[in-house]
């Protein structure tokens, strides 16, 4: 299968189609955490971080089939989910931002002095066999959980918990394990995009997962539009494809990238589909007859 | 070793907090978290060192000049990428826009200047003498009174004059302040102008100190003096001070009795720990939530 769709689509159209699923799987992750329950993570790249490097060192040291690596990359991710969770309980916003950034920036000073993931040089060799069938297939199942998930009693309390974490504590809501379930759930997804990413690349190295990393997966979830799968999607695209298209600029490419971010915001402050769900666009297209007989 | 660490801690130290400042002020008045600071830092280092290099001045108006640009590029900033998306947008849209300010500045520094470390001209490095077994370096005198007197300079602004009285109005109450006559909007453009001055000094001792001047300083020494900011409370001025003064004392300790390749996880480990058990900060107000 990948076979055949590696001869028809050039190789470098072929990695940008690849990267965007990639990306899609964590921001889709993140935008639980952070745009539909409203617990500001700006340390998502510690997670894939995690999943890259759990995954890649069972593949490459302990020759540990595929398919058991990034499910043990993505559990190891969720259990420090786990953990980030907890102080999430007391904190909140910006004080959360910061030991976010913390937890990332403690799991890529770890990984620059960590013996067997090949500290600052980083870990290559590690087998490619992420391919486009597996990460499309992937990518469609956890559009689909996510989206049911969100539909879900838990979903549902975890957007009652953003608008107003107290009314959903009056309303039986059980605050504390729904805040540590948003970021058990997100960082599994940040473990599972982190370790097809690095059975991806061949190589992984700790500057791959800096803050500027997190940032990038924080845009996609904002400039897309906060607690939306579409938006999230939509986001993930753009900012994979972006910077592929400013090539043309090149040196000015980050430049134009950094004023775009501010630009967007400007003029679209809620993102760019802020907040609407797969079932209100099949609504909405259903409905626009019924609107125009309307008015 | 333990005093002469204790002095190195108390100089990075006062550096945090000259960047945390800024942090502070911006964060008490608009709740934003101007990613973008950083990058003023970085911006203040790049203009004191060509007021040096290249306009050959004395190095006290190079360190004025610096804070004067960044005064006039952290008020442009905040025209236009934070006031346009004021009132009209959830708290994540202008913490985006910072982000994209803070990728755009340094970006276009590497195109000015290239990625390659600055100097600064060795005449600067002056000497040093001992107290009691301690090295004390003039640098590291001259960036503690230097940022002793700022800090006391700003909390007499803050306190005892006219503005100072409007900002903390402001940081109380946006609207209600406005009510009262306040120009809000003049009011938080002399905010980050304060803020930047502040990080702008910063950033020419800092590169004094260190000697090196890089596009990319701003991220890391931003992030830490948010850190501290947390650390000590956000939007509280004394906090800022004292956060990065500990946060400072506590990464040099780290760094000297336990491993010098942890550097960065130390102060965040420090924060997070804090954090936990002071989810407020150290000099914060806990505010109870109002249904």
């Amino acid at each position: 299968m990948d076979q055949l769709i590696n001869q028809w689509i050039d190789p470098y159209y072929m990695r940008i189609i690849i990267l965007v699923g990639i990306n899609i799987i964590m921001a889709l992750g993140l935008n639980i955490t952070t745009g539909v329950t409203g617990q500001l993570s700006m340390g998502h790249a510690g997670f894939m971080s995690l999943g890259a490097y759990a995954s890649a060192i069972l593949t490459v040291k302990l020759g540990a089939p595929f398919w058991l690596a990034i499910l043990a990359g993505a559990l190891v991710a969720a259990a420090f989910g786990f953990l980030i969770g907890l102080p999430a309980l007391r904190l909140e916003g910006d004080y959360l931002a910061i030991v976010t950034i913390g937890f990332a920036e403690i799991v890529r000073v770890f990984f620059l002095n960590f013996e067997p993931g090949g500290k600052a040089v980083g870990l290559s060799g590690i087998p490619k066999e992420t391919g486009f069938t597996l990460v499309f297939v992937i990518t469609v199942v956890v559009i689909l959980l996510t989206a049911w998930l969100l539909n879900s009693r838990l979903g549902k309390a975890f957007y009652a918990l953003r608008e107003n974490e107290i009314a959903a504590s009056a309303c039986g809501i059980n605050t504390t394990s729904l805040k540590v379930w948003s970021f058990v759930i997100g960082a599994f997804l940040g473990g599972l995009g982190g370790a097809l990413y690095s059975h991806y690349m061949y190589f992984i190295s700790p500057q791959d997962f800096d803050f500027s990393r997190s940032i990038e997966l924080l845009n996609m979830v904002v400039l897309g539009g906060l607690g939306s799968i579409p938006g999230t999607i939509l986001g993930a695209g753009i900012l994979t494809i972006l910077p592929e298209m400013l090539r043309v600029v090149a040196e000015y490419r980050m430049l134009f990238y950094g004023a775009l971010l501010v630009i967007l915001m400007i003029f679209r402050p809620n993102g760019l589909l802020g907040d609407v769900r797969i079932y209100d666009l099949k609504k909405r297209l259903g409905k626009k007859e019924v609107n125009t007989c309307r008015s | 070793m333990f005093w002469q660490q204790l002095l190195n801690g108390i100089t990075l130290g006062s550096t945090y907090a000259l960047i945390a400042l800024g942090y502070t002020m911006v964060y008490g008045i608009i709740q934003l978290i101007n990613f973008a600071h950083g990058e003023i830092y970085m911006l203040g280092a790049f203009t004191g060192l060509f007021l040096v290099t290249v306009a050959g001045v004395n190095i006290g108006v190079a360190l004025l000049g610096a804070m004067a640009l960044c005064m006039l590029a952290g008020m442009l900033v905040e025209r236009t990428a934070y006031r346009p998306l004021r009132g009209k947008s959830s708290r994540l849209s202008p913490l985006i826009s910072a982000l994209g300010v803070s990728i755009f500045l340094s970006n276009l520094m590497v195109l000015i200047v290239g990625v390659n470390t600055r100097r600064y001209p060795p005449e600067y490095s002056l000497g040093s003498f001992q107290i009691g077994g301690v090295q004390i370096s003039s640098m590291q005198l001259i960036i503690l009174v230097v940022s002793a007197l700022f800090m006391i300079g700003l909390q007499y602004l803050t306190h005892k004059t006219k503005v100072g009285k409007a900002m903390r109005a402001c940081s109380q109450d946006l609207e209600a302040a406005s009510l009262m006559g306040i120009h809000v909007n003049r009011i938080i453009s002399f905010t980050f102008a304060i803020g930047s001055a502040l990080a702008a000094a910063g950033g020419v001792m800092v590169g004094l100190y260190y000697n090196a001047v890089w596009p990319y300083m701003g991220t890391m020494a931003g992030l830490k003096a948010f850190a501290a900011a947390v650390l000590g409370g956000i939007g509280s001025i004394p906090g800022a001070m004292l956060g990065g003064i500990t946060l400072g004392v506590l990464e040099i300790m780290g760094v000297a009795y336990i491993s010098s390749s942890f550097k960065d996880a130390i102060a965040f480990g420090i924060l997070i720990l804090v954090l936990i058990v002071r989810p407020q900060g150290i000099l914060g107000r806990k505010l109870s939530k109002k249904v």
